[in-house]
């Protein structure tokens, strides 16, 4: 019988094309409007590192001011000193660890008519690879002792790669960015992590950084930082050495631990350390190390802002006022078939074979809802594209998970309007409309 | 084969209470043609209403082939009107947007038939009714009497025993009334109980038994007079 209903349904939506079209309209529209920041909202809440985000770690040390709250009254500061940092990665029992940051230097391509351009530099360590597991497409990351030694090498992302070298194997070959030639050890792959959860004080929906190299030699060339540098008290002098002194913060510190006893033995000398640090008169606020995990991390930072949320409700309310129209229009359709649905009572149909009949066809009303809400929504994701440019470019993607959402949503959200002026159909007394047929 | 016994039906609003059918009481035997006349608003329609199971009453009792059909419920009451009752209607009542083929099979679809017995009962029902070359016109195509004849299809296709025909003819001119009473005489010639309501004094004739209707209860009429002045008031 479903085949029947589909066929009854489709002569029923051909039969009233206007009509038919209103409530795939609306349906349509509200779905549209719905993904569109459904699909914000996925792709910002998305666990970027699945296999290993319950083995990464944020770490942060409450260095900030006693008379100053820091973040939102209770939270450490995001990022950690320069002094900190280095003893964390001295120190710290750790199956690896990274303390990383921001640079933009000048690149100056090889050929005399091409022009020197910035590039995008993440300064890190050798772990950084093993830890985040970025795809390579030539080569590696470079080894501990590159790092020891501050060895001038390069892993250049795939589009500076096809900018310089053509997209060819380039490793070994070198770049020269800020006066210095760079050995390159690696090419990655294409590499999109949203949200970019190892720097999400520096932007968690922005690019993946160009090229990386090594921490040590950016400290120790004094590349120009171009992340976020927070201070809650001036350094005590002036130069690189006061400000690597000072208690400004301005590096995200990341370890990778496999088991709970792992991060217990972290956690427990991470607070050893600030305990030293107190009895030099360091970390005057109470004792509040935090350790997050990659999604409590995301979660700690509400990468989903509250007006996205917002955005998302609000489209929800627009979805159910739509509904509401389709409702209206589908009780408007179905008694308008009274003549039809008496005729079937009289020929043996039970309410309950109207009701399937009607759901049916509220179905098919869905299902077109749906194709046009995956049209509109791929139209309006590419609107924010629009309005805001790169800023979006990695949230607005439509993967087959939210279309398949689109339409199973559509379909049912089709089939909840269409319950009530389906009830009403099958009430219908025939009696009362046979006569007047 | 139709037994109804004291039955009675009010329509009640908050302030008008009408009595359509008052201790009303009927046998009809199988295989009979009964014509049923009346005045207007004497309670024909709510009569064939309450023998066809589209409406229930309010008291009494009421046998349809053996089975006490009083207080069915909704599925059995659909399931005594697809195998048991055939409709015919004044205005034909076939749904637009289907084919006569479709139209036809719309009974035998609730019936749960496979699609060959479908065609088949259709096919020898289209071809009773002499339809048999039109089974892909729709009803906007077709002219009155063809339509009706149509509807004779449908109601025939489920083999049904009882055929309930609400003024046939109403909408016909009378060379097309006098054909379709033709088709429906044959019906009952070989073997199905029918029951008709009409205004024409001509077309009752036409049945074994006439039955007259007034405010809500009922006489069997003998003879053409009798007919004659029933009709006439």
């Amino acid at each position: 019988m479903f085949n029947y209903y589909l066929k009854l349904g489709w002569l029923s939506l051909r039969n009233n094309p206007m009509l038919s079209l209103l409530m795939v309209a609306a349906i349509g529209v509200g779905i549209g409007a719905f993904m569109t920041i459904l699909t914000v909202n996925y792709t910002m809440s998305g666990n970027p590192i699945p296999q290993k985000s319950d083995q990464l770690f944020h770490v942060q040390l409450d260095s900030w001011d006693a008379n100053d709250p820091g973040d939102d009254g209770f939270e450490p500061p995001d990022q950690v000193t320069y002094r900190d940092s280095m003893a964390l990665m001295r120190g710290a029992p750790a199956l690896r660890k990274i303390v990383s940051n921001r640079s933009a230097l000048v690149l100056e391509p090889e050929g005399e008519e091409e022009m020197p351009f910035t590039v995008d530099v993440r300064n890190t360590w050798a772990d950084f690879f093993p830890m985040f597991e970025p795809p390579f497409l030539y080569g590696g990351g470079w080894d501990d002792a590159a790092d020891q030694n501050s060895e001038p090498v390069v892993v250049l992302g795939r589009e500076l790669n096809e900018q310089v070298f053509g997209g060819g194997d380039s490793v070994g070959r070198t770049v020269r960015m800020n006066g210095m030639d760079f050995r390159v050890v690696g090419v990655l792959d294409e590499w999109l992590l949203v949200p970019k959860f190892y720097d999400v004080t520096n932007g968690p929906f922005a690019e993946t950084e160009e090229a990386f190299i090594p921490f040590n030699l950016a400290i120790q060339q004094e590349f120009p930082r171009s992340g976020n540098t927070n201070c809650w008290k001036a350094p005590e002098g002036d130069g690189m050495e006061a400000f690597r002194n000072s208690e400004c913060v301005w590096m995200q510190y990341w370890v990778e631990l496999e088991s709970a006893a792992q991060k217990a033995e972290f956690t427990n000398w991470l607070d050893a350390y600030v305990m030293d640090q107190k009895a030099l008169g360091r970390f005057p606020r109470p004792l509040n190390n935090q350790v997050l995990d990659v999604v409590q991390w995301l979660e700690n930072q509400q990468v989903v802002d509250d007006d996205a949320q917002l955005m998302l409700g609000l489209s929800f309310l627009f979805l159910l006022v739509c509904l509401l129209n389709t409702i209206g229009l589908l009780l408007a359709k179905f008694m308008k078939k009274s003549g039809d649905i008496s005729v079937r009572r009289a020929l043996g149909a039970r309410r309950s074979d109207l009701f399937k009949q009607h759901m049916v066809e509220a179905g098919l009303i869905g299902l077109a809802g749906g194709i046009l809400g995956l049209g509109l929504t791929w139209l309006g994701l590419e609107g924010i594209k629009v309005l805001f440019g790169d800023l979006v470019n990695n949230l607005t993607s439509f993967d087959w998970v939210m279309m398949l959402t689109a339409i199973v949503m559509a379909i049912l959200a089709a089939l909840v309007a269409g319950l009530y002026p389906t009830w009403r159909a099958t009430q219908i007394m025939p009696a009362s409309q046979l006569k007047a047929q | 084969m139709l037994s109804m016994q004291n039955i009675s039906m009010v329509y009640r609003t908050d302030t008008v209470e009408t009595h359509a059918l008052r201790e009303f009481s009927l046998e009809v035997a199988e295989g009979e043609f009964v014509a049923v006349t009346g005045p207007s608003g004497s309670g024909k329609t709510t009569f064939l209403n309450i023998a066809g199971l589209l409406e229930k009453f309010t008291s009494g009792r009421y046998v349809l082939d053996g089975k006490d059909v009083s207080a069915l419920s909704d599925a059995q009451t659909s399931r005594v009107r697809n195998e048991k009752i055939g409709f015919i209607f004044q205005g034909f009542n076939l749904i637009p947007d289907l084919n006569v083929f479709d139209n036809v099979d719309v009974p035998l679809r609730y019936r749960g038939f496979n699609s060959a017995e479908r065609k088949r009962r259709i096919e020898k029902t289209l071809d009773m009714v002499g339809l048999a070359s039109r089974p892909k016109h729709l009803p906007s195509q077709l002219s009155g009497g063809q339509q009706q004849r149509v509807a004779i299809a449908r109601a025939l296709a489920g083999e049904p025993r009882f055929l309930l025909a609400d003024e046939p003819t109403g909408n016909l001119d009378s060379a097309m009334a006098l054909s379709i009473m033709e088709l429906i005489k044959n019906i009952n010639d070989s073997g199905t109980t029918i029951i008709m309501v009409t205004h024409d004094p001509a077309l009752s004739k036409l049945a074994g038994r006439n039955v007259h209707i007034r405010d809500g209860q009922v006489s069997d009429l003998d003879t053409d007079v009798q007919l004659a002045e029933a009709i006439n008031g």
